[in-house]
């Protein structure tokens, strides 16, 4: 069963569409990868699951319900967990807090209930001696596993990744592999967007490309990887 | 090593035994202060409640009304209308103040909360006015030149007796005394309220609502329900205050109960003095406030001019305020609401 199914899903932004005609599915507990050229529209498709912006045309479902009008917020109590591209963080308050927000309200529950679920993602993304610091006086790396850490915080069923990889070093983008891989080997579904291919595959199944607001492939990511299109939009970017 | 959460601090403790020993003096003001330091207190401690809430909206709402006076002149009006036509005594009709001054926010939200920063701002001026000029209509509470509170009613007022018999003054002293530790008790639970409020997980909401609305829905929170909670509140303690102070004043006016410039102008300077977004910010506020207003009152309008310039000067030098550069150079928080994560694997040291 898939866990998240577009049908003809469009947005434009006046003259300028920028997803077009969006079909396909994830099924239950697969790692999908999304690639494409900057400006391609990925970030929007994200925006579009997370309700973070409406769609014009076509419907989205989420677990079988029709989720196409639903605010973010419920989306998020529904089970849609994300990080945002540019790290979004609520800059005042401490990381340790950012996260109880999300626990707290995400999954409805006390603070003293999900301290300890806290405090353990915190330790899995390697943020936990940094649990009491402003989030506004965090690295940018700090910054993006914030992002990733305040996304697991709510307990996501499908999980969106926004480029979390970029700019780190080979030793940090390993460990980062690994906390994904260890988030999806519980069987939480992920969608993630990246430009650093080798992270992206050597974790997703299948691969998504995007250009122009089109899909114009979907599929295993080595014969994705293989194609003709592929390779001209990714010549000279490829990692 | 499990993990736990603290918000106290050893500074904040000694802040609470402190705060117990000021509120104790307090309560016992009235029996050996002067009737002019009655009033005076009367007025810190209303003014203190109105930018306790202009603070909750703007500094933790992110919601910056210039029309509180609207929630003020309705409170106020209220309670006179309670008391003039239906003979209510004024003490219980104080709690009316509030619910009138709720009633009106409630339209108000639903057109305010269609416009954002500076738009909210003006709309809700716009709407106080609208407000201004309906009251001012109103021909048995006195229409435009408004009107007074019976005499037999303030004379026969709740408590009044007892405080004239107690503490041996006359009535119009008693009543000050009266009007005093009301507001007294309205500034305590207004300050205890908030700091309530921001301890439990709608305070966190509210802080992630003010620093990234989009980030905030995206984990679930319910930012437009976060804005309803606040500004509904602000409106019912606003205009609890309103009633209060023209309870005490007797007179009313619409110019007057409405004026931007007593109920939102100055509230505004208090929190921007004091530092926006924190509870002690408007406290020490109320006491500049105090203190400029008391050495430069018989300067007119330089009085005014000096106000906005150094209003013009905090916000350059020091744009959170006077508590917040004292709170940055000493780490001192009277009212701590940060929870700090401890023990487990966590190095404190490191911090």
């Amino acid at each position: 069963m898939s866990i998240l199914s577009l049908k003809s899903v469009s947005k434009s932004f006046g003259a300028l569409t920028v997803t077009d005609d969006a079909n396909f599915e994830v099924p239950q507990g697969q790692a999908l990868g999304i690639i494409g050229p900057n400006g391609a529209g990925k970030s929007t498709l994200f925006n579009l699951i997370t309700g973070n912006i409406g769609a014009d045309r076509g419907s989205i479902h989420f677990e079988g319900r029709d989720v196409t009008k639903v605010s973010a917020m419920e989306r998020c109590l529904s089970g849609i967990g994300r990080s945002f591209q540019i790290p979004q963080p609520f800059e005042k308050l401490t990381v340790y807090e950012n996260l109880l927000v999300a626990a707290t309200h995400g999954r409805n529950l006390s603070e003293r209930d999900v301290r300890d679920d806290c405090a353990d993602v915190l330790e899995r993304t390697e943020l936990i001696q940094h649990a009491n610091v402003p989030a506004g006086q965090l690295s940018l790396l700090e910054r993006k596993r914030l992002e990733l850490s305040r996304a697991m915080a709510t307990q996501p069923k499908l999980l969106l990744l926004d480029e979390i990889a970029g700019g780190l070093t080979e030793g940090e983008c390993q460990a980062l592999i690994r906390t994904i891989k260890d988030i999806h080997a519980q069987g939480v579904t992920i969608i993630w967007i990246e430009h650093v291919l080798h992270a992206l595959t050597s974790v997703v199944e299948r691969l998504l490309v995007l250009d122009f607001g089109k899909v114009i492939g979907l599929g295993d990511p080595e014969e994705i990887m293989a194609s003709r299109e592929v390779r001209e939009i990714y010549l000279g970017i490829e990692v | 090593m499990a993990y736990s959460v603290t918000t106290q601090t050893p500074a904040s403790r000694i802040a609470a035994l402190l705060g117990a020993i000021l509120i104790i003096v307090l309560l016992v003001l009235p029996f050996f202060a002067g009737r002019g330091t009655i009033q005076d207190m009367f007025f810190i401690l209303t003014m203190l409640v109105l930018a306790q809430f202009w603070n909750l909206l703007a500094g933790y709402g992110g919601l910056v009304s210039i029309g509180q006076q609207a929630f003020v002149g309705m409170g106020a009006y209220a309670l006179f209308g309670a008391v003039i036509l239906w003979g209510l005594d004024p003490v219980p009709s104080i709690l009316l103040a509030g619910v009138a001054a709720l009633i009106i926010a409630v339209p108000t939200a639903f057109f305010a909360f269609r416009l954002n920063g500076a738009y909210f701002a003006i709309g809700t001026w716009v709407i106080a006015e609208v407000v201004r000029l309906l009251v001012a209509q109103w021909k048995t509470l006195g229409g435009g030149t408004g009107t007074s509170l019976p005499r037999d009613a303030t004379r026969d007022m709740w408590f009044v007796e007892v405080i004239e018999n107690t503490l041996g003054v006359r009535s119009a002293a008693a009543r000050d005394i009266l009007a005093y530790w009301l507001a007294l008790t309205l500034a305590l639970a207004t300050i205890g309220g908030i700091y309530w409020l921001l301890r439990t997980r709608r305070g966190l909401a509210l802080a992630a609502v003010r620093d990234n609305t989009e980030a905030a829905k995206s984990v679930g929170v319910d930012a437009g329900r976060m804005k309803w909670i606040v500004f509904l509140t602000s409106a019912f303690g606003t205009g609890l205050a309103g009633g209060l102070i023209y309870m005490q004043k007797a007179r009313i006016s619409p110019d007057a109960a409405f004026s931007v410039t007593d109920w939102t102008a100055y509230v505004i300077f208090i929190v921007v003095i004091g530092g926006i977004g924190t509870i002690e910010g408007p406290i020490i506020g109320v006491l500049v406030f105090f203190a400029l207003q008391s050495l430069l009152a018989d300067f007119g309008s330089w009085y005014l001019m000096t106000l906005g310039v150094l209003a013009i000067i905090i916000m350059l030098v020091a744009p959170r305020g006077l508590w917040g550069l004292l709170s940055e150079r000493t780490g001192l928080h009277l009212f701590p609401i940060r929870r700090r994560l401890s023990g487990g694997k966590l190095n404190l040291s490191k911090e």
